[in-house]
């Protein structure tokens, strides 16, 4: 109870400085503008114009939606580093585990907001059973991302590097499959140079999150994925978030302020 | 989110100045610009489906329905080309219809039959990879080759692989029959009306932009065979 309510002060501060920061407008200028591309592919499609307008508005609030996280989290982290708010924080009576995962709570809290921003205008173009589907690995991928930039920002300390880090793992996590299948591919020689370089894609793949398997355009246009693929989806996608976090909170124990 | 703000006079002349003239050049240098629809440039080799996959970072359904509208807006491309290119857009999102219902529906119909051809055959090869979900291409196919190429062997030979291969519910009888369908003594306008009709009927046709380009083909159809006195 001691714990609870600081914590719970700290997310709901984070919620209301994105809010404040003009989050909100950006999600629905983001919304309003998809809507715009969605009617103008409509019209230049020959056939599957509604397959065409959900795939393209999935892909583009989901892209959307990480960008903003991303970018909440890095510059939110960053200016109460630079503002000394985090050195003040830390006078506090919380443990840095404590202030680390409230922060975190903070953040991916408002991933889950803009996830449902997003999602809900999908319920014109595709059944709710698999919009639900799509929002909640949404939300979840957007807590990933803001797991990431939280780290990110907390170890580089630096906006830009912090930002091109974390848009560098989201981008090598959503196109490793397509990385691995080309190596498997063209590398199909015995020759030694051939195999490194498909055993160190291999090698690579495996401290990355597969987010091609997530929130997936394809559960909208076609059929909800199984139980288990869903459910392996979500599983790899807070394996990982919690790897970040515990990632992050290895740095931020080990940091003299 | 407010922002203070000095009034508008508090800005050195010299920088309005430069900032309306940045402004008016800027326009009038892309204004004299072509928009690039006037001379369609030539239709690249189609990449792999590795690298389009690549390119999409995961969201394959969208990619191949954008590679799909960019393919229209060449106007007359090499076949050979465009072929590898529906071919690697259906690779891409082998559930997509929009490929096969170009290729049927747009590309096959050209007054060049050899280009026709090409057309046909790669719906007739693409569904024979999944026929219950591609048959609509392939009857439609079968009718281009019996009107347009006259060519009843063609269509009969679509006709039976249509019998032979699709085996799924809801599908009309007519396409499991379709060889009988051929050999009718329909004329084209008539068996693209019974075709569109029944596809209606079976729910396989919903999509307003395929109703309202479908819609315009009879109409084009009904105008040339008025013309041609039939």
């Amino acid at each position: 109870m001691l714990v609870a309510r600081p914590v719970a002060v700290l997310v709901r501060s984070l919620v209301l400085e994105a809010r404040r920061g003009g989050l909100p407008w950006l999600a629905l200028a983001a919304v309003a503008v998809g809507l715009g591309l969605a009617a103008f592919v409509s019209q230049v499609a020959l056939t599957e114009s509604r397959a065409l307008q959900a795939a393209l508005l999935a892909a583009v609030w989901r892209g959307c939606a990480v960008f903003l996280v991303a970018t909440q989290v890095t510059a939110s982290t960053l200016r109460e580093i630079q503002d000394k708010g985090l050195e003040l924080m830390m006078s506090l009576p919380l443990s840095r585990s404590t202030q680390y995962l409230a922060r975190l709570a903070g953040f991916a809290a408002c991933g889950a907001v803009l996830a449902i921003v997003f999602a809900l205008p999908l319920l014109v173009w595709a059944r709710p059973g698999a919009v639900l589907l799509w929002g909640v690995s949404l939300a979840c991928e957007a807590g990933l991302v803001a797991a990431a930039a939280l780290f990110f920002a907390m170890t580089l300390q630096q906006f830009v590097p912090a930002l091109t880090a974390t848009a560098g793992l989201y981008l090598l996590g959503r196109s490793i499959g397509a990385i691995q299948a080309m190596a498997a591919a063209n590398f199909g020689d015995p020759s030694f140079a051939s195999r490194l370089a498909e055993y160190t894609v291999d090698a690579i793949a495996l401290v990355l999150p597969r987010l091609e398997a997530v929130t997936r355009t394809a559960w909208l246009l076609y059929e909800p994925p199984s139980v288990s693929a869903y459910a392996a989806a979500i599983g790899s996608l807070v394996l990982y978030a919690l790897l970040l976090a515990a990632g992050g909170l290895f740095d931020f124990h080990r940091r003299n302020l | 989110m407010t922002i203070d703000v000095r009034p508008v006079s508090a800005v050195p002349r010299w920088v309005l100045a430069l900032l309306a003239l940045g402004l008016a050049t800027q326009v009038a240098w892309q204004a004299r610009r072509d928009n690039g629809a006037a001379a369609a440039p030539e239709l690249p080799p189609a990449p792999t489906v590795e690298a389009l996959r690549l390119a999409s970072f995961g969201e394959r359904e969208a990619l191949a329905r954008l590679a799909m509208l960019h393919l229209q807006s060449y106007g007359t491309p090499d076949y050979g080309r465009l072929i590898d290119w529906l071919e690697v857009i259906l690779k891409l999102d082998p559930r997509s219809q929009y490929p096969l219902f170009s290729a049927a529906r747009v590309y096959a119909e050209t007054g060049d039959p050899a280009r026709s051809r090409m057309a046909l055959e790669f719906v007739y090869r693409q569904f024979l990879l999944d026929p219950n979900r591609r048959w609509p291409s392939l009857a439609h196919a079968a009718l281009l080759a019996k009107h347009r190429l006259k060519d009843l062997q063609l269509a009969r030979r679509y006709a039976q692989a249509l019998q032979r291969h699709v085996s799924a519910s809801g599908v009309p009888p007519w396409a499991k029959q379709m060889e009988i369908f051929v050999l009718e003594d329909l004329n084209e306008l008539d068996a693209a009306r019974i075709l569109i009709g029944s596809l209606l009927q079976s729910g396989s046709l919903n999509d307003p932009a395929e109703l309202r380009f479908l819609k315009q083909r009879l109409e084009e159809l009904e105008r040339r065979l008025a013309k041609e006195g039939r």
